[in-house]
């Protein structure tokens, strides 16, 4: 088939005529009438994910106050945001804990309050208790501001995660004698349960495994709002391993991702707790791929069962270590079972991600680009898909 | 006897435990009936048991100080365990470690459902879950 250009997908977008499906109905559809005659037919492939996902945080400035403060030391509901950036501005991340946090002194800690709880808040439009401090210069002479708020009170605010969306994930187990606290949940030991987080064959970089529609610029769903792909990701990774398939085999790519807060529905953004860990924010993302050629459509065919990750132990002896812990792969159509089978046992999963609010998303996004009102985004560079990135601490 | 009680209680302890004989002395000493509703226990290997307990009022709370005289982590348990469907982001993480399949996933649709007349108030879920959706009611 010729190829479609952007612009003439989103003409037929603006008159109301995209033909959008989700990537689990282009499974269906292409094996009924082939992968051919569906790149004709349709336009774009809806995806979509919800999951925890750290390295994520906000913006925020609060316009000036009367009389004027440069903001040395800033808190919300008692969680520091750092104030570095400028006057007024302030950057609030997902895994800050609250100023007398007990951690895990009293192991394991409960973590029921952070950054991520306060994003939360702002975007359901509770009231927040800003506080701040400063020691006063020539031209920003107030030191101290205390003021309760809402998100409608603050000047700007915008999600700006630096590694968001990974493109696939570690599977947890835990091969120890003890139940262990992980950011992937509590793993009871002796390989006691397993668990996973990926909407599999919804996830938005595995039905574009090499962003080949994805990069700067790309618009996307995020938090329930209109937002962009803003670079790739911290800990971008394309050079991992991949099957025939092209799906990656380890976590391989991320997305840094931007977007308006004030549009943002609370639904899609939550603040998370995790036992013996910390907090963290559950955050949804939906991106449509665009049909650009058969190739594009093929790799939006992909299935559960063509998805493998690793299984990792997690216990004190693997994961925490930084040496190898890799057991072995496991599908997604497995996982999704509720049990995999692994070295003759039968071992229970669970997901920390959730499919049915990714299926509502990829569902949300497909209804916004049919109606027309959300087209897309030519990414003005793509993703890096063979760079090697070097560098780390040892 | 007016002043019985049943309560459930976790036990979570370290692997010198493991061989004490902790139910016969509650039986012995303390004249409470215990009822094993979970139980994870192997040799050198850390313990953890939920049980319930049913016997005089005053029985049960020396039993208590006992336990944790022993260095256990005893947590006395809920009644009840509550789940809220609207705070629940339908991610699963509660669903494995919960042992009486109270909560569960539903297959295709892969969402949460919760059977509280399964629920055996273990409080697994409460640890497991990231969004405060299942809370305990006293």
């Amino acid at each position: 088939m010729a190829g479609k250009t952007y612009e003439e997908i989103n003409a037929k977008i603006r008159r109301g005529e995209a033909v959008v499906v989700t990537a689990n109905e282009v499974i269906d559809i292409a094996r009924d009438i082939g992968v051919k005659k569906a790149a004709e037919k349709i336009d774009v492939v809806t995806t979509g994910t919800f999951g925890i996902m750290c390295s994520s945080g906000a913006f925020l400035n609060f316009w000036h106050t009367k009389p004027k403060m440069k903001m040395q030391h800033i808190w919300l509901d008692d969680v520091p945001a750092y104030g570095g950036v400028a006057a007024v501005d302030c950057y609030l991340g997902a895994t800050e804990l609250p100023a007398g946090d007990p951690g895990n002194a009293h192991y394991p800690g409960h973590f029921r309050h952070g950054g991520g709880h306060v994003i939360e808040a702002l975007v359901a439009g509770r009231p927040v208790h800003l506080r701040a401090d400063a020691y006063g210069t020539d031209c920003y002479p107030r030191r101290s501001y205390e003021q309760t708020l809402t998100l409608a009170d603050i000047r700007q605010a915008f999600l700006f995660s630096p590694r968001n969306c990974y493109q696939n994930y570690n599977v947890a187990t835990n091969c120890s004698d003890r139940t262990v606290y992980t950011y992937m949940g509590v793993l009871k030991p002796h390989m006691g349960n397993v668990h996973y987080s990926s909407a599999g064959q919804l996830s938005p970089l595995l039905n574009d495994p090499y962003y080949r529609t994805i990069g700067i610029g790309t618009h996307i769903f995020l938090g329930g709002g209109e937002g962009f792909v803003a670079w790739p990701g911290t800990q971008h990774a394309p050079d991992d391993p991949r099957n025939a398939r092209g799906i990656p085999l380890g976590g391989a790519g991320t997305l840094a991702v931007i977007g308006d807060l004030k549009q943002m529905d609370a639904r899609f953004v939550r603040g998370v707790s995790l036992t013996g860990y910390g907090v963290s924010l559950m955050i949804g993302i939906g991106i449509p791929i665009p049909i650009l050629d058969e190739e594009a459509l093929y790799y939006t065919t992909v299935t559960d069962v063509e998805i493998s990750a690793p299984l990792c132990d997690y216990g004190p002896d693997g994961y925490p270590t930084g040496e190898p812990c890799t057991l072995g792969y496991v599908t997604m159509a497995e996982l999704k079972s509720g049990e995999i089978e692994f070295e003759g046992r039968r071992i229970r999963t669970a997901p920390l991600s959730s499919y049915s609010k990714a299926v509502e998303i990829a569902e949300t996004l497909k209804g916004w680009i049919a109606a027309g009102r959300f087209t897309l985004g030519q990414p003005s560079r793509l993703l890096p898909t063979d760079e090697k990135f070097s560098g780390g601490c040892a | 006897m007016a002043d019985t009680i049943t309560k459930s209680v976790s036990l979570r302890y370290s692997p010198e435990l493991v061989d004490a004989p902790i139910i016969y002395h509650l039986v012995r000493d303390y004249h409470l009936i215990p009822n094993i509703i979970r139980a994870s226990i192997s040799p050198n290997k850390e313990g953890y048991t939920l049980l319930s307990l049913t016997g005089a009022e005053e029985d049960f709370r020396k039993a208590i100080v006992y336990l944790q005289g022993l260095n256990m982590v005893v947590e006395q348990l809920a009644d009840k365990v509550s789940w809220d469907e609207l705070r629940c982001t339908q991610c699963g993480a509660c669903t494995a470690v919960c042992p009486s399949g109270a909560l569960s996933v539903q297959r295709p649709e892969m969402t949460i459902r919760f059977d509280g007349t399964k629920c055996v108030v273990c409080h697994m879920c409460i640890e497991a879950c990231p969004v405060d959706a299942v809370k305990l009611d006293f």
